[in-house]
């Protein structure tokens, strides 16, 4: 690809010329962008600026975790992401565990780890619904979000709730498996793998869809590190790089999987990329539930909850999440709170930098399936 | 574009005749999953009402309520109301709750129209959900608490026998941080404390590393806390709220290493009692814990305090009674002498009623507290008792602690199952003896703390149970004398009590001792005080009738300690001394 981007800003229009109109697009939105607006500039149907608003879903967390004791964040932190609240989980975890030097133990890493890939397929799945339905074949959306319920399901029985799970704290996991769980679990990936044939044939083999898709928001080789572009967003540009093969934690070493790519960096293409990611989900799950240990502890003990300290320190934590690199950035100082937490999700660059560029020049009606393409949720852009 | 992708959308139909997956309430109902967080389920009866599962939620959804249970040692009477308007289904405080009476139901669904009865305490207001067995239980591998003690080093048997050095180490840093961060800090501990100390505060300091804002804290309620941290009965660690699913906290010991890194020499300048004297008068009888511990709050009220003790040193029982291997010396001079320093007067070997009248002590304060102990053994009331090889634990210990040799001999029975019995026993080891405890009642009915009882045993004392002595009859050898016992029946009361020693006529054995050590019991000598004062104080089973302040029934006397209180142990002579000042002070200042 050798695409190059224009850095430079957006020429402003002359709105009185009578030549523009300006709309809000958002803060609903077909699809599931989910609560964020666009206040668009059109000439005609096509788009001449947009700029980017948020703060519909503002709760203040990372000031809120200031204020809490470190058992107290990590039944708060799952709302930081709503569709995926399990990567908040574990990178909380995890740097609290760095700064308090505690070790893991082996049972909880697995345990973690087939919870996190149960959740990235779960977060693919809805998002493939989502973006079905911005294309205008809410069937599919149906079928999705059904199979994500199955999941749904599995997590129900893994951590005693299907959204918040609360079920990766601080020393390791809450409870082991219950048992049956690797039967049912590998009934729910047979139907999920069904159901990707079939997205397969219905969506990505759908003229319309690739009418639609091919071409749109199309991301420059150049635009990927300047603006932080992570995950599939990065993964689809031609960049074979994801957090689990860089720097890689928990039990992906012990894993087969390869870093899947491709080359046009268009919605379709980062369609492409996230489907092949789910079936790559469920060989991971398949692996894990072959070789993980069944029996052992899955809890390090921490110091006493009630009037735990850490000593003071820094720590950047981050793990492939479906959107890309996502990090906790903590700052301990020695007292029962932490003095400063700052989240790194990677919706706040591919939602608010790299959307107010890529989607000058589309159309408006494709502006809902470019939101999409990018999978950005907005409740961690606003932490 | 090929013609296949024109064709394949059309697929979408396979799937148009297949069921929903999700379902409607309230027709059809999905139960949720087995360990799923729902409502909660308190078994009340278990909960004791520490409030942790409050500490711990994060979204305020708990409050402690009243219920119609009570308040006792070991509980609060409280009891945890949910405010589901708030509870974000996390069960931290199911994972926090110490009792283990906390779980969640599998019930997710609860629709009213009442906003009003979407907050209730689970286990006392009704819902349908408490037979639920499914429901989020804590896993036993998973454990906020930490239920296990900090090791404590301790002499070897071997060791400890050879001397009369003390058997307990003390804690070392390491050791008090960790059992300091097992606290809960729910309180339960203050109430069951005869002396109310501020546990989980001093503990708290402990953890933070500021001892002397612990020894502070200890001072508040307890000036003998090098002496409390070593022998104490320490009730608290029976009802302490960890000792549900695990071992107590070890609150005594970590009293102990408070005052054991702070020399004595700093007492003063970290407490700063500043004692400014307000002119007024205040005798006390007996410079055991009891009336030690009257002197010290006395005296930082601006009191003149005379003290006056029939021995040579104060401490009373605590002295001439506990042994060494338990308290040492200097850690009761620790103590002692903080208290005397305060500018306390002390009048050693001064016996009231012989060397003087306690009617001039009387006549010339403002008032007079009383705490002479117990002091007189009780007799076997068995024929030949009156044998001199028959001593009482009292004098064997009252030897030993005055650097005297008992001469017990070779081969010594103690008769008697309390504390002084395990201590006569003890002492008896480490002057070479074979030791045998004669008890007429079964070992778990023993009143020795049972830690004495298992270190007696350690020690290899010897426990014969159900063993009631007949009589006694000298030997041939006249250092030596012959008990006669027989075996006992438990007989059941009849009344739902503890069931009785019969003797067993038919089961008599003998056996000839150097020594036999009587330890049944002691009382208190009266006999300073005129009949007529003796009258006026009301005597019950033995004891001096008080009210919290130590008041009697004669204005200006004041008592407590062994001959008031019922436990008689020694950090009730200390409350009872600390109330007794208070009480003193308000009838001294609502005099004048
Ligand atoms: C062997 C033994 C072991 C014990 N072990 C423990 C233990 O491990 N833990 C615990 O908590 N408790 C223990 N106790 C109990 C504890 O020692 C007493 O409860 C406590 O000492 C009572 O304090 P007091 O001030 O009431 O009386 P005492 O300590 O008995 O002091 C009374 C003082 O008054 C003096 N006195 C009496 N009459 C007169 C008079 N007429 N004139 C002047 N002075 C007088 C006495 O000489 C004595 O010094 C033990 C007791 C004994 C005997
Ligand atoms: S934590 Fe448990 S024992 Fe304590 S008050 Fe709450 S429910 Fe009762
Ligand atoms: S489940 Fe969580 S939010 Fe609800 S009452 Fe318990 S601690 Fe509070």
């Amino acid at each position: 690809m050798n695409l190059t981007h224009d850095f430079s800003p957006t020429p402003e229009v002359d709105l009185a010329s009578g030549k523009y109109v300006k709309i809000w697009h958002g803060p609903q939105h077909p699809g599931i962008t989910g609560n964020m607006s666009l206040e668009l500039t059109l000439c005609g149907d096509e788009i001449v600026n947009c700029k980017t608003h948020v703060g519909y879903l503002h709760r203040g967390f990372e000031k809120l975790m200031e204020r809490r004791t470190y058992i107290q964040n990590f039944p708060l932190v799952c709302r930081i992401a709503v569709p995926e609240p399990t990567f908040n989980e574990y990178l909380y975890s995890a740097g609290i565990e760095d700064l308090a030097g505690i070790e893991v133990p082996e049972l909880a890493k697995w345990l973690r780890c087939l919870n996190l890939e149960l959740m990235r397929l779960g977060s693919f799945l809805m998002w493939l619904g989502g973006a079905s339905g911005a294309f205008g074949m809410s069937t599919v959306y149906q079928w999705t979000v059904t199979h994500r319920d199955y999941i749904l399901d599995l997590f129900e029985e893994m951590t005693g709730a299907r959204i918040y799970h609360m079920y990766i704290s601080p020393g390791g996991v809450r409870a082991p498996l219950p048992d049956g769980f690797k039967d049912r679990c590998l009934m729910v990936m047979k139907k999920v793998e069904k159901l990707l044939y079939e997205v397969e044939t219905t969506v990505l083999n759908n003229a319309v869809f690739k009418k639609r898709a091919i071409g749109l928001g199309v991301i420059s080789s150049d635009m990927v590190d300047a603006y932080g572009v992570t995950g599939p967003n990065q993964r689809a540009a031609g960049y074979a790089r994801d957090t689990r093969k860089d720097s890689p934690y928990l039990v992906y070493e012990q894993l087969d999987f390869d870093v899947i790519t491709a080359t046009g960096s268009d919605a379709f293409d980062r369609t492409i990329v996230r489907y092949q990611e789910m079936h790559q989900c469920v060989s991971l799950i398949r692996q894990m539930l072959d070789r993980m240990p069944t029996d052992g502890a899955f809890h390090t003990p921490t110091p006493n909850v009630l009037h735990w300290k850490i000593p003071a320190g820094e720590t950047y934590v981050k793990a492939e999440c479906t959107r890309g690199e996502y990090g906790y950035y903590i700052e301990t100082d020695g007292s029962e709170y932490v003095r400063r937490v700052h989240i790194r999700g990677p919706s706040y660059t591919h939602a608010i930098a790299v959307m107010e560029k890529l989607v000058i020049g589309a159309n408006i009606a494709d502006v809902a399936g470019l939101m999409v393409s990018l999978h950005t949720y907005p409740p961690e852009i606003e932490r | 574009m090929k013609l296949k992708d024109v064709i394949s959308p059309f697929y979408v139909w396979q799937r148009a005749f297949e069921k929903p997956y999700t379902n409607t309430k309230p027709i059809d109902t999905r139960p949720g999953a087995d360990a799923y967080r729902g409502f909660h389920v308190n078994d009340i009866d278990k909960c004791v009402g520490c409030s942790s599962c409050q500490t711990i939620c994060q979204n305020h959804a708990i409050d402690m309520v009243t219920t119609d249970k009570n308040s006792m040692p070991g509980d609060s009477g409280l009891r945890p109301r949910f405010d589901y308007g708030r509870c974000c289904w996390c069960a931290l405080c199911v994972d926090i709750c110490p009792s283990g009476s906390l779980h969640m139901s599998n019930e997710y669904a609860w629709v009213s129209d009442d906003p009003d009865s979407f907050r209730f305490t689970p286990g006392v207001d009704e819902k349908p959900w408490y037979q639920h067995e499914q429901g989020y239980h804590r896993d036993p591998n998973y454990n906020l608490l930490k239920l296990e003690r900090a090791e404590m080093d301790m002499l070897s048997t071997e060791e400890g026998l050879k001397s009369f050095d003390e058997v307990v180490s003390g804690y070392n840093h390491e050791q008090a941080i960790a059992e300091a961060d097992r606290c809960i800090e729910c309180n339960i501990c203050i109430a069951t404390c005869p002396a109310h100390m501020d546990i989980p505060d001093y503990i708290k300091a402990i953890r933070e590393q500021d001892l002397e804002e612990g020894l502070r804290i200890l001072y508040k309620t307890n000036p003998f806390s090098a002496t409390c941290g070593r022998i104490c009965t320490h009730r608290c660690e029976d009802d302490c709220t960890i000792s549900h699913l695990g071992k107590p906290l070890a609150i005594r010991w970590l009293k102990r290493y408070i005052i054991d890194q702070i020399p004595a020499e700093n007492f003063a300048r970290i407490l700063q009692d500043s004692c400014e004297e307000n002119g007024k008068k205040v005798a006390i009888v007996g410079a055991g814990p009891g009336g030690m511990s009257a002197a010290y709050y006395l005296r930082k009220q601006g009191y003149r305090v005379s003290v006056y003790e029939a021995n040579k040193r104060a401490g009373g029982m605590l002295r001439y009674g506990v042994p060494t291997y338990r308290l040492p010396d200097d850690q009761l001079d620790k103590d002692i002498d903080y208290i005397i320093s305060l500018g306390v007067t002390m009048h050693y070997e001064t016996k009231v009623g012989i060397d003087i009248e306690f009617n001039t002590i009387l006549d010339n304060n403002d008032a007079v507290f009383l705490s002479t102990g117990l002091n007189v053994p009780s007799n076997l009331r068995i024929t030949g008792e009156e044998h001199p090889r028959v001593v009482s634990g009292l004098q064997v210990l009252f030897d030993t602690a005055s650097g005297n040799n008992p001469n017990v001999g070779q081969k010594v029975a103690v008769i008697g199952g309390g504390n002084v019995a395990m201590d006569a026993a003890r002492v008896s080891r480490r002057f070479g003896a074979d030791v045998t405890v004669l008890y007429r009642r079964r070992l778990e009915d023993m009143p020795a703390d049972p830690e004495e009882i298992k270190e007696a045993t350690e020690e290899h004392c010897h426990f014969v149970t159900q063993a009631i002595p007949v009589k006694i009859v000298p030997a041939d050898n006249p250092n030596q004398a012959i008990i006669h016992w027989g075996e006992a029946e438990m007989v059941d009361d009849g009344k739902g009590g503890r069931p009785r020693p019969i003797l067993q006529d038919d089961k008599m054995h003998t056996e000839t001792y150097d020594t036999i050590i009587s330890a049944i019991g002691q009382s208190g000598d009266y006999s300073f005080l005129s009949e007529s004062i003796r009258n006026d104080l009301s005597l019950k089973w033995h004891k001096f009738e008080v009210d919290d302040r130590q008041r009697t029934r004669i204005g200006n006397i004041f008592i407590g300690g062994d001959v008031a209180n019922e436990v008689a142990d020694a950090v009730s002579a200390i409350a009872d001394g600390h109330n007794a000042a208070i009480g003193i002070h308000q009838y001294i200042s609502e005099k004048v």
